[in-house]
């Protein structure tokens, strides 16, 4: 049993690029916990995608030992969290398990608004901020303004803010004394009845689910029956450990104390993130305090180009649910794309990350359609409906009123910036909240947005507006009436689903003017003239036409080269494989990206 | 046997393949010496034609040669008439047949034309392209309208039985006027046979490399419209997408191609057609010339179709013609097929007595697109 005045839990709060991995790595490094020779870099970061991207997706935990300069040797329980927003509810988990954060932030950069979001959220928590500033030695490092932001935010003066270079080591050892000195032990009682927190799971294809946990009251001893409360499973407590980063067996872990549990369980739907452990024979009276589940922002149908590659998609959206359980997905029939799943992520990176890790690791060619968020139908009856998808939307006969998500916006930027920054939350239909100056060069505006205006490309427009300088954070907010429809988009005549949006009636011509004319650019000319219209109701707001082609046939047969015209054919007819023909048109896969990514 | 499609399917011809070019056209991808440019073993080529003439398999006289190219006329009358002496020699020519030439303008002159005829040619195609010097120029023509008329008229008075003269239609910077005055010039003329291609970016060519950096490339509209204009101009009788005769007139090389019947082929890059066995020559004249100086035929792969994919081929080779191709199996899974549905609807396709027809030539490609990929109806 470790002594808990002898522990540290602790997480990193950084914003994305800002070295969050690489200062891990520096630390694991320093205290031996990694042969140098087993070091590669950002190892937190398991996934490939993880690695390319250079994010966090999961929470990962890592057990240090350090010898600390009052000779004593600490444990230090270092609690990866995700550096994205669509991720911040693992974050808030994440820091549930700890006494203190580290508050990392770049030289060179500053304070981001995700940063300041999860700052905030770990200063609630009650957690002991360490403000670090990383990369000192870049050249365009300005360790001093970046301390005053800190300052500003946390409190303390200049001695309290730690300079690092996780590149190069400098800094590290000041930065293992002060976690040791400065964050506080775990509290607990030792001796009353075992109570852990589940604040992670995973899928292992060897192992089953595996939980991550934090002994909080008692202990958990290796082979004793487990109770997960909120389920009321009782388990076999098969394997406890710790990772040191690899996974090590223990017999015990104790009040205080990080690690990992695993049962018989295989089904990671079973066991519920924010579930309290208790003894099964002795249990605690009172669980833990939980987490809310985290609930899907935006929705999208995803649709294999090939229609009979659905049981595969279905296979590998059941696989990748095992490890990731804010995915959600039913199936869904397109009248155009055929079958498939709507799909409900926690943002447009987690959308973006899931299909790619569809396409990528299980080989499956797909369509997404626009994003899309849960509105409420109101109905002239008194009931309300969700609506994920536009097709959900009741008849205008039936339908009282129709209100949409807000979310609470809060960007930081450049004061420089603040003009179009405000132009744009405007054009999105925000509505302006406080307004404040971490600094006279930077500052942080807190708006309330319809989080659809948030979905498409609000992130691109406001990192272009600001030369890349702006950053945003973003909170679940009230849902508020609004002026909506569907705009629908008629091919031929006929109305293809996958187009068809719900947008504010001011924005339906808009919306139907830049569908029409993209989609007259995209879609090639067939045989016949076809009409290309977006309609409100019966009302058509926008044509264009695809003119017929005219030609279709090439001269010569090359000199009695048969062989050659055969296979050019051929090859232009595999090309054609991969339309969709949607009424008698014929129409790219590319039409039904590119299509749906609106600018401004 | 007065279908001239029907006879072609079941006769033998001659392709010989003449790299050299005063210079290379912008447009072209043939198997093509620059003169300009490239070291240019004329003589040396010759002799090899007349050698790989001579491994040729045993076979009965053939009714049509052609000889294209590249430009063949570069060539003397001497060194074109050992090369028809070689053909008649290993095959032997039925009476009548078809000895053709493709020219340059350039190269006919009166006393030219009359060596063609002593050397053996009935027929001549001249690659004439425009009556716009400036749409000559684009095109990296070397010739002018005025000797393009000189030459027509000087092939005629030598008495060569059947002239051609090719047009391209489409170039960019080409008016509506433009082309209709060069059609006007080519009608005018009074030829037996006329062939229109409308100009095509093939990759690897100086042309796509230029629109590739913007240039501005041929324009469909454009294309169908000079197409139309010109099949509303002329009198000869349309036969095939790109070719019009006087009756009697059409092409008997061509139509064996097109009525998947058997060719023989000679020459750098040249593409044979015998016993169902498809053949490509090298396509570098290093290596040609290696193959046949080292007594081996210089054929660098060959291709045999299955009887389902050589059906399907017949099929789409056929769709060329006016008078359409026998619908046959592959016929009637294209009739069946979702796509030959939509055809019929839109009036391109049209089946009657046994046939299918292509209704508007100029959705040639969409239709045989879809016979390719044609799979046996059960």
């Amino acid at each position: 049993m470790t002594d808990p005045t002898r522990i540290r839990n602790f997480s990193i709060i950084a914003h994305i690029d800002h070295g969050k991995s690489t200062l891990a790595d520096r630390l694991l490094e320093f205290t031996g916990a990694v042969e140098q020779r087993d070091m590669r870099d950002q190892l937190l970061d398991t996934m490939d995608i993880e690695r390319e991207r250079g994010i966090t997706i999961k929470a990962n935990t890592v057990r240090i030992e350090y010898p600390a300069q009052d000779g004593h040797t600490y444990v230090l329980n270092l609690i990866d969290t995700p550096g994205h927003v669509d991720f911040s509810y693992e974050v808030s988990r994440s820091l549930d398990a700890c006494e203190g954060a580290l508050l990392l932030v770049d030289a060179a950069q500053g304070v981001e608004a995700q940063t300041l979001a999860n700052a905030y959220l770990a200063i609630e928590n009650g957690l002991e901020i360490i403000p670090v500033v990383n990369k000192i030695d870049l050249p365009s490092a300005e360790p001093e303004r970046v301390s005053a932001e800190l300052i500003g935010i946390v409190g303390g003066s200049d001695e309290d803010v730690i300079q690092v270079s996780a590149k190069s080591g400098a800094g590290i050892e000041e930065l293992l004394e002060a976690i040791v000195t400065r964050l506080p032990a775990p509290e607990g009682n030792g001796d009353g009845p075992l109570r852990a927190m589940v604040f992670d799971s995973y899928y292992d294809t060897y192992r089953g689910v595996v939980c991550s946990l934090r002994v909080v009251d008692g202990h958990i001893s290796d082979g004793e029956q487990v109770r997960f409360m909120a389920t009321d499973l009782i388990e076999s407590a098969d394997e406890i450990g710790v990772l040191r980063p690899t996974a090590s067996a223990v017999k015990r872990l104790s009040a205080g104390e990080v690690g990992y549990l695993i049962t018989g369980i295989k089904e990671i739907d079973l066991i519920r993130v924010g579930d309290t452990v208790t003894d099964s024979i002795a249990p605690a009276d009172t669980a833990l305090p939980g987490y809310g589940e985290p609930k899907p922002m935006v929705f999208s149908g995803l649709f294999p180009t090939d229609g009979d590659e659905f049981e595969r998609l279905r296979e590998a959206l059941d696989k990748l649910r095992l490890n990731d359980s804010s995915l959600v997905y039913q199936p869904e029939t397109s009248r155009a794309l055929g079958f498939g799943f709507r799909c409900g992520f926690l943002g447009l990176l987690h959308m973006e990350i899931v299909r790619e890790r569809l396409e990528r690791e299980y080989d499956l060619d797909l369509v997404a359609t626009a994003p899309s968020v849960e509105y409420q139908a109101h109905l002239t009856d008194g009931a309300s409906v969700q609506v994920r998808s536009p097709q959900d939307l009741p008849d205008p006969q039936v339908l009282a009123s129709v209100s949409e998500p807000y979310v609470k916006v809060m960007v930081i930027t450049p004061s420089e910036y603040v003009g179009t920054v405000m132009e744009l939350i405007q054009q999105r239909r925000g509505e302006m909240g406080e307004m404040t100056y971490l600094t006279p060069e930077r500052v942080e505006l807190h708006y309330q947005v319809p989080l659809a205006e948030i979905v498409f490309d609000f992130f691109d427009q406001l990192k272009s507006r600001t030369r890349g300088y702006a950053s945003m954070d973003y909170e679940p907010g009230e849902y508020r009436s609004s002026d909506l429809v569907r705009v629908n988009i008629l091919l031929n005549g006929v109305p293809v689903d996958a187009f068809s949006s719900i947008v504010h009636k001011e924005r339906a011509y808009r919306y139907g003017r830049a569908m029409v004319e993209r989609l007259r650019k995209l879609i090639p000319r067939q045989l016949f003239d076809v009409p290309v219209q977006a309609a409100v109701g019966s009302r058509i707001i926008a044509r264009e036409t695809i003119k017929a082609q005219r030609k279709d046939v090439t001269a010569k047969c090359y000199g009695g080269d048969i062989t050659r015209k055969r296979k050019l054919l051929e090859r232009q007819k595999e090309g054609k494989r991969r339309m969709k023909m949607v009424g008698q048109v014929e129409v790219p896969q590319e039409a039904f990206i590119s299509a749906l990514r609106i600018d401004e | 046997m007065s279908d001239p499609v029907v006879r072609a399917a079941g006769e033998r011809a001659v392709y010989v393949h003449v790299p050299f070019c005063h210079r290379r056209c912008p447009y072209c991808d043939f198997a093509v010496v620059d003169m300009e440019r490239e070291s240019s073993p004329v003589e040396r080529y010759v002799d090899a034609l007349v050698d790989e003439i001579g491994m040729a398999e045993d076979w009965a006289p053939v009714h049509a040669v052609n000889l294209g190219g590249g430009t063949p006329s570069v060539l003397a009358t001497e060194q074109l008439a050992r090369i028809l002496e070689a053909i008649s020699e290993r095959f032997g020519l039925v009476a009548g047949a078809e000895v053709s030439i493709e020219a340059n303008p350039e190269d006919i002159t009166s006393q030219s034309a009359g060596g063609l005829v002593a050397a053996g040619f009935n027929r001549i195609s001249l690659g004439i392209q425009s009556f716009d010097s400036g749409v000559l120029r684009s095109l990296g023509r070397l010739h002018d309208p005025r000797q393009a008329r000189e030459a027509t008229i000087a092939a005629k008075a030598a008495g060569i039985e059947t002239v051609n003269i090719d047009l391209i239609f489409g170039t960019p910077g080409e008016s509506t006027e433009s082309w209709l005055e060069t059609v006007r010039n080519a009608l005018g003329l009074e030829t037996e046979h006329l062939s229109a291609y409308a100009l095509t970016v093939e990759r690897g060519t100086a042309l796509s490399r230029a629109v590739a950096g913007g240039d501005p490339g041929p324009d469909p509209d454009d294309q169908a419209d000079k197409y139309e204009a010109l099949a509303e101009l002329i009198e000869l009788d349309p036969y095939e997408v790109s070719n019009w005769a006087r009756p009697g007139a059409e092409c008997r090389y061509n139509l064996t191609t097109w009525a998947q019947g058997e060719y023989d082929a000679f020459g750098l890059g040249a593409h044979g057609h015998r016993g169902g066995v498809r053949t490509r020559n090298f396509r570098r004249l290093d290596v040609y010339l290696d193959q046949v100086e080292g007594g081996r035929r210089p054929v660098q792969g060959t291709e045999q179709l299955d009887p389902w994919e050589r059906e399907k081929e017949r099929l789409f080779l056929g769709l060329r013609l006016r008078n359409g191709v026998r619908a046959g199996a592959a016929g009637a899974a294209l009739l069946d097929s979702v796509a030959g549905q939509r055809f019929q609807a839109a009036g391109i396709l049209k089946a009657e007595a046994g046939r299918l027809l292509v209704t508007n030539p100029l959705f040639t490609d969409a239709v045989a697109r879809e016979s390719l990929a044609l799979t046996p109806v059960s």
